[in-house]
């Protein structure tokens, strides 16, 4: 039999190894999945990895898809590296979506290049005031923040029910829970014609850009990292955890507001009760599976993107169904993830214990 | 020369699609549905899968039908919707009302495909809309429940304040109160179609306030499950929901959409689709009763027979005055008959129903 031996040093082998390894085991065990449901292998896998790649508008989807996720991701990334576990990013978004859209619908039809930009703001500040609720609770009086995060995920769900169902309210809607569809300039700048490709995407890249920096060249980023990986040494390089806390809480809360802005400025240029679709809880997975770094995030957003995409094609192209592709999903995470004990550990086979 | 055929083609029918003129006659059709929830969930979208399925049956090789489950109604909405077109499908049913913009905005883009947008109120050149007057079930099953309740409380699990949900409510109670001048409802709001377990949460919550009987306005069979461990009663919503409570479903309103699908699938054969808004009941068959429990007494079950005749020959209405609203105000003067556009913006309760509608 096997086991498992510790390494002195993380394998960098390992590293690159196991997300191959994975995607290698899911490709084998989903096809196994999807044969025993009487579909092709083979066309499922193309249909699902391979066939959005190529296919123009199904590109352009991914990056709609992917970019929310890896905006929330690099904001996560930050507080999880110092140890600082923000679970509430779903509800961040909500909160940015809420107030961006509550100026753009407070000057309805007013045309202007400054519109945007307030929206911008607001979203981005309703985020981060969000998630300052958490942290000042827990730095205030110890309160654990993955609960109090997780909890207002609910509060916030319930405020844009609230909104959208009352001040918020189209009018002319007949008592539906939307609002209005935006006006022009309320609405994101398209990058390519005939795709839903934003400026929101844009932006996320330079944001990934300025995470790279932040982390590597920043010592803001060295005092996240250290109160991350050695607290006690931190404390004795004077670093304070309550600052500490405050800007990841804070980063992580105004990115997950800024992408929930994009997204309501964007695809979606309407608020509505259905906007959430988890993007917040499925970011915190994005995060891990880009092992916390900036473009690990985006590759990790790119692969769940395509998952996405390649599942809703598989359905209505070969008849899979959506509980399958997730069930395929869920063993690509589990395989990217679970392999990933292989950088720390080693498997050396069991020796006999030797009989007296 | 393929291309250079192809694009005269493409310009041939963009110049006869431009003139309205185009009324060909296809051989075959490729039809797509998009759901809201999976085709497991023993209601709504179920129902619609059973739809799909009796077009299939009914054309064999003559369509190709595909199906996206448990798209949610937001900008993912979209995606689907279009690149069902792109992949040249020539009819698509969206069968949620949260798909409505989306379903506009890709028409507009693929004016050759027909749309069909189920329970909304935008349409287009190639946009139809289709739902199913299920307030006329809604009456019948009041009627039974306003019989059958002994502590005078009938639990209601509503989704969203919108029209057809706030109908639904106002149409049972009024036929519950004609039977039962003491019935009161207990209304609980989910917010959302499809969660098994908001439902439980909500059949509990209303049958510690005492109702006796539930009935429903989302889309799982949870409710059901939750009213036959209690011991209470219940009606089943969209489809057949006996399996999940045989002493608990006393009937259930079912939706029906083959007839529907199947003619609009002949028209698109035909060369005959055209931009219409259908709204049918028991008249059309799009609303049907399951079959009554044996607990309905036989002059109960014989009253609601009765009403579903009545309602379905034209002679009985629902909504028939007098009918005041929830503030006392009028609304129908004795024997005035509610005309469909007021029943379409319903935004008020009737008089006697308590709380308040969430604005």
């Amino acid at each position: 039999m096997l086991r498992l031996e510790a390494r002195r040093e993380p394998s960098r082998a390992m590293l690159l190894l196991t997300p191959v390894l994975a995607v290698a085991l899911t490709v084998l065990f989903g096809g196994a999945l999807f044969a025993a449901l009487g579909k092709d292998p083979v066309a499922a896998m193309r249909v699902i990895f391979v066939d959005p790649l190529f296919d123009p508008y199904s590109r352009s989807e991914l990056m709609v898809k992917g970019a929310p996720l890896a905006l929330i991701a690099i904001g996560l990334s930050l507080g999880f590296r110092a140890g600082i576990w923000n679970i509430g990013a779903e509800g961040q978004f909500i909160m940015g979506a809420v107030a961006a859209s509550a100026v753009a619908l407070a000057f309805y039809d007013v045309q202007g290049l400054w519109l945007l930009p307030l929206m911008l703001v607001a979203g981005t500040a309703a985020g981060a005031g969000w998630a300052m609720i958490p942290a000042v609770l827990k730095t205030r009086f110890g309160a654990n923040e993955i609960l109090v995060s997780l909890m207002l995920v609910y509060v916030a769900e319930q405020f844009l029910i609230a909104m959208v169902s009352g001040p918020l309210r189209d009018p002319q809607g007949f008592n539906f829970p939307l609002s209005r569809s935006f006006h022009d300039s309320a609405v994101l700048p398209v990058l390519m014609e005939y795709t839903r490709v934003h400026v929101g995407v844009l932006v996320t890249l330079l944001v990934v850009i300025a995470a790279q920096v932040l982390m590597s060249r920043h010592i803001f980023g060295f005092r996240i990292r250290l109160s991350g990986e050695a607290p006690r040494a931190a404390r004795f390089a004077g670093v304070d955890r309550a600052h500490v806390t405050w800007a990841c809480m804070g980063l992580s809360g105004a990115a997950a507001g800024l992408a929930g802005m994009f997204e309501v400025a964007g695809p979606a240029q309407q608020l509505a009760p259905s906007l959430p679709v988890g993007y917040g809880f499925t970011a915190i997975i994005v995060a891990f599976l880009g092992r916390l770094s900036p473009p690990g995030i985006v590759l990790a957003a790119a692969i769940m993107a395509l998952t996405y995409i390649g599942g809703e094609t598989a359905q209505f192209a070969l008849g899979i169904p959506a509980a399958a592709n997730e069930t395929f999903r869920g063993m690509l995470l589990f395989f990217l993830l679970g392999l990933d004990i292989l950088v720390r550990y080693r498997l050396v086979p069991k020796r006999r214990e030797a009989r007296t | 020369m393929k291309l250079a055929s192809t694009v005269l083609a493409a310009a041939a029918a963009l110049a006869l699609g431009a003139s309205g003129a185009l009324a060909q006659a296809k051989d075959h059709v490729k039809v797509g549905f998009v759901y809201v929830g999976p085709v497991g969930d023993f209601g709504w979208s179920y129902q619609h899968d059973v739809g799909r399925k009796a077009v299939e049956a009914e054309f064999g090789d003559k369509v190709e039908t595909t199906f996206v489950e448990s798209v949610p109604e937001g900008p993912d909405a979209e995606r689907v919707i279009q690149q069902m077109a792109r992949s040249g499908t020539d009819l698509i049913f969206t069968t949620s009302f949260g798909y409505m913009d989306q379903t506009i905005k890709v028409a507009k883009m693929f004016p050759d495909v027909k749309f069909e947008h189920a329970t909304g109120y935008k349409r287009a050149d190639n946009v139809s809309t289709y739902s199913s007057r299920f307030y006329e079930g809604r009456h019948v099953i009041g009627l039974v429940a306003g019989k059958m309740t002994k502590t005078n409380t009938i639990g209601y699990i509503a989704s969203f304040p919108i029209p057809e949900v706030v109908r639904g409510i106002n149409a049972a109670y009024l036929a519950a109160k004609s039977v039962n001048p003491d019935v009161q409802f207990k209304i609980v709001w989910v917010s959302t179609w499809f969660d098994p377990a908001k439902e439980a949460d909500a059949a509990k919550a209303l049958i510690e306030q005492g109702a006796d009987i539930i009935m429903q306005h989302t889309d799982s069979p949870a409710a059901m499950t939750i009213a036959q461990e209690n011991g209470i009663l219940a009606f089943g919503q969209a489809s057949d929901m006996k399996q999940f409570g045989p002493d608990a479903q006393l009937t259930s309103i079912m939706d029906h959409w083959d007839p529907y699908y199947i003619s609009r699938v002949q028209a698109v054969l035909d060369g005959t689709w055209e931009e219409t808004d259908t709204w049918g009941g028991f008249d059309t068959g799009m609303v049907q009763l399951a079959e009554f429990s044996d607990k309905v007494p036989e002059d109960v079950k014989q009253m609601a027979m009765e009403a579903r005749d009545a309602i379905a020959a034209g002679t009985l209405h629902p909504f028939t005055g007098p009918i005041n609203k929830q503030d006392g105000s009028p609304w129908l003067a004795e024997g005035e008959v509610a005309d469909d556009g007021t029943l379409l913006g319903m935004n008020f309760y009737v008089e006697g129903i308590e709380g308040d509608l969430p604005k």
